[in-house]
């Protein structure tokens, strides 16, 4: 397995073409970025406008490498017991009820508070062993033999603190347990945290990672993920409706349409059995383009305008314009 | 590590993107792996590595195009080669320089100046002025002398073959232009931005009033740079232990998994105020020289507090909130002073206003900022509203941009506002302002 890993990641043309083998259409930037994070074991943090498919990127690395991916959703509040890991705390309380029958075989004949002490200690440290180890994801993601694909989504949402814990998790690949040892990774994972940017990260972390922006994809790029993703689209009402995206995210919106959306739309107007864009039913399906109600009514009365506009790009022909 | 990243480090530190010694390190690893050959690679694979952040990534851009860019070298001009050839092999070496040209090899030609551009530190450069002077000791070196002399030599001796003399001269004319635009290229690359840097220090310790005009744009960066700095400060630090208060409940729920007894116990925190902040500008024409850098300041505020209220006022007060939160920085300044900008001042009715409108948004946790000179045209100053705001609020500061001496003099009413504030301060440099937001923001915090 590391064999055909070393194989798909050797270049980034490599890395392009076993993405696009599992429908990823990476950017050369995006395919640039994966190199180097594995030359440089280093992990990459991602940023990017909501479903330009940052999380989507870790999840086809996985897939490609085939490896496990390890997902740390972050939040407020998040805490290191629940990133990293936290001791069972049911099953040592039960373990003590079911040993205290034992106790006095244990201490049986011991001279006094100090032989009752020592005795106790041969055991102690029982309680605190691998078997009471109740690893949450970052720890997952150390010990898995072959290595991980480790997703931190949405590391703004976190706070601070977490952000400084990380430090020590990203740039070693290794965690302290204080009653246990340094955990170290075997095979080290290969490392994404996204960020939609909702408050800037510390230098200290950005420094120690790749940085990767992933912008809303140009023409060519959309359609050909639309291709991938939604293959049964006609190549014809591809590029239709690829332009007339392109032609919205121009216009003045609150948030503009990603490509999780398109490939939706893409979805819904194929469930529609549509072969071309006809504004009454681009009007009709806006709602899954669009996911404000104040950006829907700003959009609808430019609807057939730039459904106009979208089909005479197809028919020159897009792809020559945009070579 | 290889001087050409080496350099290209530099000139991005130059350009405000602070690549730290692990980057550059591992940008030298990663050099070593793709090589130089793939242009593309090469940018992706570094600005990944070396950029972190949208700003970062467009420094990089421009950083790396100037670099990395070069245009086809030109072709020097054709020297008549059988002419020369007996002078030069008289004079023992006519230098390389002009094997150099009279082969027209322009790739080589233009490798052997950028080598020589190494040897002599033309990146170690400056200032501008500096450019002739190393493009004339980048030539100098080459070996212009040389040519120069032949050139001297020809025209003296061959008059007849004079055409081998106009034909040196060209070649020399193109050398030296190459050779300035080569230093150019330095100069833009490594000391440009310094120069940029010396106005922009100089513009943070400069009197408000004194700044010009066309200086605007820089003004606007360096506040937007204090305002983020002011924001990274301030932004954590919400929650603080209140050490000897039992939390119950939290250490009875920890202490559920120990069989009842308190392993872990929790003390009390107590959430801090976030910051609140009134804000009340002048911009009569009393400060017309400072109203639009006040402005400036206020409008970066508005990016740093999420919590803040703003009024401008000549005489009527206006809240300018809407303005701030939705116009481009410009746009927003220029409405607001186009709609009650530069008017005679009147702070008692500005006060008045105030209180008739706005004062429930001014409860304990808020701090009032005024800033202004307090010249209010021998109108009733109305200081009694005053103090029964500042009674209201957590604070109340005065930021006047004149010197304190000032104060009192003419039409002032410093004095008479003076008392009701718990601050009151000469304010008319960016590192003041800094200043005062930074104490204020950590009385929130502290």
């Amino acid at each position: 397995m590391q064999h055909i890993e070393s194989e798909k990641l050797a270049s980034v043309e490599a890395i392009t073409s076993a993405l696009a083998a599992i429908d990823y259409i990476a950017s050369p930037q995006i395919a640039t970025a994966v190199y180097v994070a594995q030359a440089l074991g280093k992990p990459v943090l991602v940023e990017g406008p909501a479903g330009v498919g940052k999380t989507e990127l870790a999840r086809s690395l996985a897939a490609m490498l085939e490896r496990p991916l390890i997902r740390l959703q972050c939040y407020e509040g998040l805490d290191e017991s629940k990133a990293l890991y936290e001791w069972k705390y049911g099953k040592q309380l039960l373990y003590t009820q079911v040993l205290k029958e034992k106790l006095g075989d244990i201490l049986d004949g011991a001279e006094g508070l100090d032989g009752a002490m020592a005795r106790l200690n041969d055991f102690g440290d029982l309680f605190y062993s691998e078997r009471f180890l109740e690893p949450r994801p970052l720890m997952t993601a150390l010990r898995e033999p072959g290595g991980a694909v480790l997703l931190i989504d949405e590391i703004d949402k976190a706070n601070e603190e977490f952000e400084a814990f990380l430090l020590e998790v990203l740039s070693d690949f290794q965690v302290s347990v204080p009653e246990i040892g340094t955990i170290k990774a075997d095979v080290a994972p290969l490392v994404f945290l996204t960020s939609n940017n909702t408050r800037d990260m510390g230098d200290a972390l950005k420094r120690r990672c790749l940085h990767l922006h992933i912008p809303l994809p140009d023409q060519r790029l959309e359609e050909d993920i639309v291709a991938a993703r939604v293959p049964d689209v006609s190549d014809r009402l591809r590029r239709q409706l690829v332009g007339f995206v392109q032609g919205l995210r121009e216009t003045d919106l609150k948030k503009l349409p990603s490509v999780s959306e398109t490939i939706d739309w893409a979805r819904t107007l194929l469930l529609l059995h549509a072969d071309q864009l006809e504004p009454q039913m681009v009007r009709d399906t806006l709602n899954v383009l669009l996911k404000f109600e104040s950006d829907i009514e700003a959009a609808r009365p430019q609807v057939s305008e730039l459904a106009r506009k979208a089909q005479r790009l197809s028919e020159t022909g897009i792809r020559a314009a945009n070579a | 590590m290889q001087p050409t990243l080496e350099n290209f480090v530099r000139a991005l530190r130059g350009h405000d993107v602070p690549v730290s010694l692990r980057e550059s390190i591992e940008a030298a690893e990663l050099v070593t792996r793709i090589g130089y050959g793939d242009r593309d690679l090469l940018k992706n694979a570094l600005a990944v590595t070396l950029a972190k952040s949208a700003e970062e990534k467009a420094a990089f851009d421009d950083c790396f195009e100037l670099f990395f860019t070069r245009q086809a070298p030109a072709a020097p001009p054709p020297v008549d080669a059988d002419e020369n050839d007996a002078d030069s092999d008289a004079e023992g070496a006519g230098g390389d320089l002009l094997d150099l040209v009279r082969q027209g090899d322009a790739q080589a030609l233009a490798a052997a100046m950028e080598q020589t551009a190494g040897e002599i530190g033309a990146a170690d450069i400056q200032f501008s002025t500096q450019r002739g002077f190393l493009a004339r000791r980048l030539l100098d070196r080459m070996g212009l002398r040389d040519l120069e002399r032949q050139i001297a030599a020809q025209r003296a001796g061959a008059d007849s073959s004079g055409g081998g003399a106009e034909a040196l001269e060209a070649a020399r004319r193109f050398l030296l232009d190459e050779a300035r635009q080569l230093i150019d290229r330095q100069f833009q690359l490594y000391a440009a931005q310094n120069a940029e840097k010396i106005r922009e220090e100089f513009l943070e310790i400069a009197r408000l009033g004194a700044v010009d005009r066309r200086d605007f744009h820089r003004m606007h960066r360096i506040v937007r740079r204090m305002a983020k700095r002011l924001a990274q400060r301030h932004s954590h630090r919400r929650r603080r232990y209140k050490r000897g208060q039992l939390d119950v409940r939290r250490t009875l729920r920890k202490s559920l998994p120990h069989d009842g007894v308190p392993f872990d116990i929790v003390w009390k925190t107590r959430k801090l105020d976030r910051p609140k902040v009134v804000v009340i500008c002048d911009v009569s024409r009393s400060v017309a020289a400072v109203a639009r850098f006040l402005l400036l300041f206020l409008y970066s505020l508005h990016d740093v507090i999420p919590d803040i209220d703003s009024y401008a006022f000549s005489d009527r007060l206006v809240d300018i909130g809407d303005i701030l939160d939705e116009e481009g920085v410009e746009t927003a300044i220029e409405q607001v002073l186009n709609r009650i900008g530069f008017r005679p001042t009147d702070y008692g009715q500005a006060l008045e206003d105030f209180e008739e409108q706005f004062i429930a948004n001014v409860d304990r946790r808020t701090t009032v900022l005024i800033m202004g000179d307090g010249r209010s045209n021998d109108t009733d100053p109305k200081s009694e509203i005053l103090q029964r705001v500042a009674t209201r609020s957590k604070r109340m500061i005065w930021l006047n941009p004149e010197p304190e001496a000032f104060w009192g003099l003419g039409d002032s009413e410093m004095p008479r506002y003076r008392p009701h504030c718990h601050l009151a301060r000469t304010c008319n440099t960016v590192k003041h302002l800094e200043r005062v937001v930074d104490d204020l923001l950590r009385s929130y915090n502290g």
